[in-house]
């Protein structure tokens, strides 16, 4: 998650540093406490879940660390039976709710952080390379955008995650799960970076540095990356934002449907999906947990690409 | 108008003969076929009859004309899981999954509408902030999530609405069930509707409110104050006639995400409906289901964007200028 | 007094903003008698428009009438609830706005928007209306109204829609057209034609009008009187002549000198140095004292009011230059 992540961002950070003092944005995100309570919550969330394995109280998918006595403790309480107490209580195996949350949003976060930088490089790419070539390039790219903005993300991962299924042979497939996901997702989501880098592009192509540029023979690669990629940093970040908060409920969506990672290695939404059986016989806690983490980690980063949007206020639709 | 149309219905062909194309690529990509319909016992020679009996040796653009024809008039195959034809196992269920989508369509244009107007007549209202707020929540809120907790609280806790299926549905002819005929159809109806609704209600109901205060800061509409019309005539004839126009368009195409949050909806609380069976058909690699799940999900967001279209014109005095 | 229609005593109108309050409107005082066009000129920012949205009751939220009285036809009208403010909007006042392509509803047809409004003041039924519509657009101009009285406002041109504003200002026969203005946004060549149908119409019917505008062409064309708003305060009130051929406060000096068309017996034309200040940046005492060429200690101390000027009745101006010229 973090390699591709600085690969996307380094040659954005100069602009980056000079928009937020433009913007005066820590100015606007001290003055609105909702903001700063998402930050928050979406930093504990992430720290959470990068330091599972150091902090969560047990190691939920290591058979040999559960104990069957312990299955269905309600929270807050002791289990009847061996006395172990769990902060959320445990699943039908005697599993940590609590520890399993950790991991699944570590699952969700590195799923939503790879579909997003895996979206932002191609979309990013190929708006470029339509706005700096246009002609057949520019209208195949946009023709294709067109097509497939038409349809809802979650179908065309859905159609992208069955075909990888096909194509991968069976044996290799819970390996392979995480990947296909955070591909699909990723292709699911790259048009809105393309249409915006694009439009940038074709303004900024047609201004005298970029012409002047040109007549110096300067490579198109260096007059992208140098001069039309740091006008839409602001953009790319709001969309990148947005973008997580999607990715994130994609995920769990296609996880709770049974086609995202495998139950080994349960994301939030798988973890809900195994919690939603035994909504009926009482045990809430399995499946409702879980739930309440996304919707606050869903929630919070929408509500930190809302406000970055309106702080940085690039023409967005 | 027509000219319009006509292109209009041109850019649809080519966007169907595309999906098209994507779903008959999937029998290309995704295994054998012949694997999929004959046993591991059948011979060499078996196999490559069959091969030739259905087509297989033919060149690609042929093979796609003939999946295109066949598609044309509903034949997508036989199903590799329920070795039934693909097209009479969708007409079963597709009653199930519309009725859902309808109820689903309404009860998100009514209320977003509504509540669209309402937050932004009512701009600083507590009222208006409360449901800003919530509708908040509801964006971000994931569907499977909104009806796990509807399941909770009114099913489970509550005991109010069944949790899962159709209820007693009620065959009026031999294509179409419903559940609207029986109490325990309609009970049933509730908790999937609001669940799918929702997220399109909140997208209606921010999109109206916005419009709205963009209408209601119009020159138009301060000169309708200035000429001391009525404030119900200025709000609900001269500003919502207006917000609507925009709002067609987008929420025209919200209701073909509808269709496919369904999937999601479906599974959430065992709907009998076309999405459950996609979501099976993508698990047990069913190519011939996906496929036509495919092509008849492109054609509703088709058939939807003429129609906002055509409706479009229909409302728009300015489109229809050549008239005169 | 019973030749003035409307009077602004003192009229002031605030926005308030995050951490202080800007004073839009500082203490206006006008009348406008009836028959009458009363130009108001000034700089944009000036507080014109503002003005004319106070007066029918139309000012944009935030902003506010903080002081002073506004009173139509012997009734006040500055703190009437909202549902007696509508019945005088369109039936006391009507209103004309800058840019006829805005201002029509796009999607309802001419006939609608103008029966609508008679019905709303007029007790007539559905056909009377009809009938009068056709009359309202015949008076200002529209060649085969009955037949375009069906059109939607895009099958207008812009002088032809302006035309249709007019009347729709019109529609409920009202005493007093606040025109803001009603030419900016039109050719050259329809102007004047706008103009004419302003001034007829209104000489016909008795009305009276507040003419908005910063081309004082216009004004010195149509209007009686004339009212110099500067940095949100009356500079100068006066007949048109006088004001136009030999003004008194020196900022009306300094604009009729910008003027070449007006202006004959001057070779050159001047400029006044500097701009309007902004509304958070109004400078004590008078606020034209950074501009002016004759400025002196009083007039960085204190503000002047509307005096009367000796030698030209009717004539009042805001300048201390004045004042001591009648104190000695």
């Amino acid at each position: 998650m973090t390699t591709e992540q600085t690969a996307g961002d380094q040659p954005l950070r100069p602009s980056l540093w000079r928009r937020i003092l433009d913007s005066d944005l820590l100015y606007s995100f001290l003055r609105k406490p909702v903001v700063i309570v998402s930050f928050v919550l979406t930093v504990i969330i992430v720290l959470a879940a990068v330091l599972a394995p150091w902090i969560a109280p047990h190691t939920p998918f290591d058979p040999a660390s559960l104990n069957l006595m312990n299955g269905f403790t309600p929270p807050f309480s002791a289990n009847e039976f061996t006395g172990d107490t769990f902060i959320l209580g445990t699943d039908s195996q005697g599993r940590d709710v609590f520890s399993a949350i950790l991991y699944g949003a570590r699952i969700s976060l590195l799923v939503g952080f790879s579909a997003v930088a895996f979206a932002m490089i191609l979309g990013v790419g190929l708006g470029l390379l339509a706005g700096y070539k246009g002609g057949w390039v520019d209208s195949l790219i946009m023709r294709v955008a067109d097509v497939q903005l038409s349809f809802p993300a979650i179908l065309v991962a859905l159609m992208i995650f069955g075909v990888m299924r096909g194509v991968i042979p069976p044996q290799q497939q819970d390996q392979m799960a995480i990947y296909v996901l955070i591909l699909a997702i990723g292709l699911s989501d790259w048009v809105q970076y393309a249409r915006t880098v694009r439009s940038s592009t074709m303004a900024e192509k047609n201004k005298e540095y970029v012409q002047a540029a040109r007549l110096f023979s300067v490579p198109a690669h260096r007059i992208l990356l140098k001069h039309i990629l740091p006008n839409v940093t602001g953009p790319i970040l709001v969309i990148a934002t947005i973008g997580l908060a999607l990715a994130i409920i994609l995920e769990s969506t296609l996880s709770f449907l049974g086609v995202g990672v495998p139950a080994t290695q349960p994301s939030l939404g798988t973890l809900i999906r195994i919690g939603q059986d035994y909504l009926f016989s009482g045990e809430w806690w399995i499946t409702i947990f879980p739930g309440l983490t996304l919707l606050v980690l869903a929630l919070s980063v929408n509500l930190l690409g809302d406000w970055l949007r309106d702080a940085l206020n690039p023409k967005l639709r | 108008m027509l000219a319009m149309l006509i292109r209009r219905l041109i850019q649809s062909i080519v966007v169907m003969l595309v999906v098209a194309f994507i779903a008959f690529s999937l029998f290309q990509f995704v295994g054998d076929p012949i694997n999929n319909m004959v046993g591991q016992e059948a011979s060499a020679q078996e196999r490559a009859e069959l091969r030739e009996r259905l087509g297989l040796n033919d060149p690609i653009p042929i093979q796609f004309m003939r999946f295109v024809g066949n598609a044309a008039q509903g034949n997508f195959g036989i199903s590799y899981r329920m070795a039934r034809p693909v097209s009479a196992v969708i007409a079963e269920r597709l009653p199930a999954t519309l009725e859902l989508a309808m109820i689903s369509a309404f009860f998100a244009l009514s209320m977003g509408i509504g509540l669209g107007v309402y937050t932004a007549l009512k701009r600083s209202g507590v009222l208006s902030n409360f449901i800003m707020t919530v509708s908040l929540i509801g964006v971000s809120l994931p569907t499977f999530l909104i009806g796990i907790l509807l399941i909770y609280i009114f099913a489970v806790e509550l005991r109010w609405l069944p949790s899962f299926g159709r209820g007693q549905v009620v065959r009026i002819s031999d294509w179409w069930t419903t559940g609207l005929l029986t109490p325990s159809g309609r009970a049933s109806l509730i908790l999937p509707a609001i669940t799918l609704g929702l997220f399109q209600l909140t997208l209606i109901m921010r999109l109206v409110r916005a419009e709205m205060l963009e209408v209601l800061r119009t020159d138009y509409i301060k000169f309708a104050r200035a000429r001391g019309l009525a404030q119900r005539s200025i709000h609900f004839h001269h500003a919502l006639k207006n917000t609507l126009l925009p709002v067609i368009t987008i929420t025209g195409l919200q209701l073909g995400t509808i269709i496919a949050f369904a999937i999601i909806t479906e599974t959430v609380f065992q709907w009998p409906g076309v999405g459950l069976l996609f979501i099976n058909a993508i698990r047990f690699v069913d190519v011939p289901m996906m496929s036509a799940y495919l092509v008849l999900i492109a054609l509703v967001f088709v058939v939807i964007n003429l129609i906002v279209d055509v409706l479009y014109f229909v409302v728009d005095p300015r489109l229809r200028a050549t008239k005169h | 007094m019973n030749d003035v229609l409307l009077s602004v005593r003192d009229l002031v109108v605030e926005f308030p903003k995050r951490d202080k309050v800007l004073t839009a409107l500082d203490h206006i005082n006008l009348e406008v008698r009836r028959g009458e066009i009363l130009g108001m000129v000034g700089e944009s920012g000036a507080g014109k428009s503002l003005t004319g949205a106070a007066i029918i009751g139309l000012l944009e939220p935030p902003g506010r009438i903080a002081h002073g009285e506004i009173v139509l036809d012997g009734q006040r009208i500055d703190n009437l609830p909202y549902g007696q403010m509508r019945r005088i909007r369109g039936r006391k006042i009507g209103m004309v706005f800058q840019d006829p392509l805005t201002s029509l509803n796009p999607i309802l047809t001419i006939a609608e928007q103008l029966i609508e409004t008679i019905r709303t003041h007029l007790p007539m039924n559905e056909k009377q209306a009809r009938e009068r519509a056709v009359e309202l657009l015949e008076e200002v101009g529209i060649p085969a109204a009955r037949r375009r009285l069906d059109d939607y406002p895009h099958h207008f041109s812009g002088g032809m829609r302006q035309r249709v504003v007019i009347a729709l200002a019109l529609a409920g026969e009202p005493d007093l057209i606040i025109a803001d203005e009603p030419t900016t946004a039109l050719d050259v060549s329809v102007q004047a034609q706008i103009i004419d149908v302003l001034k007829r119409l209104c000489r016909d019917r008795g009305a009276s009008v507040i003419l908005v505008t910063h081309d004082m062409g216009v004004i010195a064309e149509a209007a009686d009187r004339v009212a110099v708003l500067y940095a949100g305060r009356v500079a100068e009130i006066g007949p048109v002549r006088q004001v136009v051929k030999d003004p008194s406060h020196p900022y009306t000096v300094g604009l009729m000198g910008s003027i070449p068309s007006v202006v004959h017996d001057i070779d050159r034309l001047t400029q006044i140095p500097g701009s309007m200040p902004r509304l958070d940046n109004i400078p004590q005492g008078c606020a034209f004292n950074p501009r002016c060429s004759q400025v002196h200690d009083r007039c960085y101390r204190d503000r002047p009011n509307l005096i009367a000027v000796e030698s030209k009745p009717d004539n009042q101006v805001a300048c201390w230059l004045f004042d001591e010229r009648a104190s000695s």
